[in-house]
């Protein structure tokens, strides 16, 4: 149909010519030869320097700050409670039924350190893309918080932090890599000055 | 009936015909859609340019979906010169006419051959891609952070020097200014950058996650927040005010996009433990599935700017790009093996990500052709890029 249509086309000759000329109006202002000189190209704009962030501008925040940060200022202690970081399946932000005696350590640890917080961060392995891990890794750090709770810690004393696939404990790119970066670390938290 | 009086008559008929054939041939132009890996690319030849000028011309051409063949063959003739300032004419062979003949000075060579393939394209009826810019993140080491860079790799630069984590960078729509995610203060915040003047501020901070920004043409923003107790798409007008939570779920939502016209915001979730997209009117509404057929895992929506097409990442085993009729009303193409896609202004091209070992590499994919180039010139792990528009 098309092939057709194109031979038409050829065969309407001069009456053809003149219709498509009208068809793009620019071509009507070029002579063909003739070499137009075009504008200065213009530079591209420029990107400034990034400016630092200051409290102030911190605090510019366009969304109503809530109540969060509860515990930004805390001092951090990833030691505490290193042996009790638990593991998930491909794809999944259940806690295994292995792993629940490692969030109850986590409990008792809270149970016996009235002033402490926690914050559980989620991880995930490379598979997956990033924003699809980083919010898996938050359901995995909500799980482990759901647990906590589940066994009487309070909610106000768990933070979720997700790292996604970004802050893997192996680097490599197998199995055996991926499996360790599954998993929820518990970060303990004491307030500041004690 | 004189021959003069017949001569008349039938040149009258054909002109009419002509007007006729046409008109016809210019609605089935813009009717016509787009086939996704199924269009041959459109030929041209190249000639008189030298060096790193050629080399520009050709990166352009390639990744918007032309390609190259002695000028016998091809449907445009290409011919110039960049002794100094770039010269360029092209003749379409078909009806021999000169289409474009341009001489070029101002700002730089690179320049002068990015707006020349400007023309071209626009001349032809497509839309000009080569001077726009594209946002990434790049690995750092055990950190990321945020750079811009003209579409082809030029001009590379870091717009954050957090020493954290900063990822999932996202343009305003016709503006120099970003918003990404960055853990500098602690935790994945969503900040606002404007790179034109260099300030920039805390967008959203609420607890838990705020990430994966995405910017309407009117300048609503949608993004993931946990503060309701699970990852959930929310909207925002850019001063933050009028948040609204779009999903209710205990799944996992993620990488909101907005359509064109900013009434819908399609998303990554899952439904009985299947991933699938879905989307969702900005105002608030009943979720729909956006059917993906014969794919798994779909991830990371991207909806052309103009309307009609949603770009994603599909996960069978490895990653792949694929594309689907955003009507849902057709079949998934899957095109390249990559993740992370990010239409340009002209619907056609998309920047996305391919793993090579270790190594992340950011490459520009021309959908109907499936021609796909790497831009070599940004070194390193690089992903998540963001393709201005």
């Amino acid at each position: 149909m098309k092939a057709i249509r194109f031979t038409t086309l050829i065969a309407l000759g001069a009456a053809l010519s003149f219709v498509t000329a009208g068809c793009h109006p620019e071509r009507l202002k070029k002579i063909p030869g003739q070499t137009m000189t075009a504008p200065e190209v213009p530079s591209m704009p420029p990107i400034q320097a990034t400016m630092p962030v200051t409290p102030e501008s911190t605090n510019m925040g366009m969304i109503e700050l809530p109540e969060f940060p509860g515990h930004s200022n805390w001092v951090e202690n990833a030691e505490a409670l290193k042996g009790d970081t638990i593991h998930f399946a491909f794809d999944s932000s259940v806690v295994r039924s292995a792993d629940k005696s490692k969030v109850a350590a986590v409990a008792d640890y809270l149970k016996s350190n009235p002033q402490a917080a926690v914050r559980v961060e989620g991880n995930c392995d490379e598979r997956g893309t990033e924003e699809y891990n980083r919010s898996l890794g938050e359901r995995r750090a909500l799980a482990g918080r759901e647990e906590l709770v589940r066994l009487g810690i309070d909610a106000g004393r768990v933070d979720t932090l997700s790292y996604g696939e970004d802050k893997p404990v192996d680097t490599g790119h197998n199995e055996n890599a991926w499996k360790q970066n599954r998993r929820d670390d518990f970060i303990v938290l004491t307030p500041p000055g004690k | 009936m004189n021959s003069l009086l017949k001569r008349t008559l039938i040149s009258s008929v054909l002109f009419g015909l002509s007007f006729y054939v046409v008109a016809q041939e210019a609605i089935d132009i813009t009717k016509q859609a787009m086939k996704p890996g199924a269009e041959p690319p459109t030929w041209v030849s190249l000639s008189g340019f030298t060096g790193e000028t050629e080399s520009i011309l050709r990166f352009d051409l390639y990744v918007q979906g032309f390609n190259f063949t002695n000028s016998d063959n091809a449907q445009y003739q290409i011919v110039g010169s960049n002794n100094g300032n770039l010269q360029g004419r092209v003749t379409d062979r078909y009806n021999k006419s000169t289409l474009l003949s341009k001489a070029y000075s101002g700002a730089s060579l690179i320049q002068q051959a990015h707006l020349f393939v400007d023309e071209f394209v626009t001349a032809i009826g497509r839309k000009g891609i080569a001077q726009t810019k594209i946002a990434f993140k790049k690995d750092t080491g055990a950190n990321s952070e945020i750079y811009v860079a003209d579409f082809d790799g030029f001009g590379a630069q870091a717009v954050t020097a957090d020493n954290t984590i900063v990822a999932a960078p996202t343009w305003v729509p016709g503006r120099l200014a970003l918003y990404y995610t960055s853990y500098k203060l602690g935790n994945p915040d969503i900040f606002f950058h404007d790179l034109s003047t260099g300030q920039r501020r805390v967008f959203s901070r609420y607890s838990g996650l705020n990430t994966a920004a995405a910017v309407s043409s009117s300048g609503r923003v949608a993004m993931i927040l946990s503060k309701g107790g699970s990852p959930d798409v929310y909207d925002c007008n850019a001063d933050g005010s009028g948040l609204l939570r779009l999903t209710a779920t205990r799944e996992d939502e993620s990488s909101p996009c907005w359509s064109a016209d900013g009434e819908w915001i399609c998303y990554a979730t899952k439904v009985n433990g299947r991933r699938e997209l879905q989307k969702v009117r900005a105002t608030g509404g009943a979720p729909e599935r956006v059917s993906t057929p014969g794919v798994l895992s779909p991830s990371e929506p991207d909806w052309s700017p103009d309307g009609k097409w949603i770009a994603f990442t599909s996960q069978m085993r490895d990653f792949e790009i694929c594309v689907v009729p955003a009507d849902g009303r057709g079949q998934v193409t899957e095109l390249v093996a990559g993740e992370d896609p990010s239409w340009s202004a002209n619907s056609r091209t998309l920047v996305f990500t391919r793993r090579e070992g270790g190594r992340r590499v950011l490459s520009l994919l021309d959908v109907p052709t499936k021609q796909y180039k790497d831009v070599s010139r940004i070194t390193g792990s690089n992903s998540q890029p963001s393709w201005a528009k």
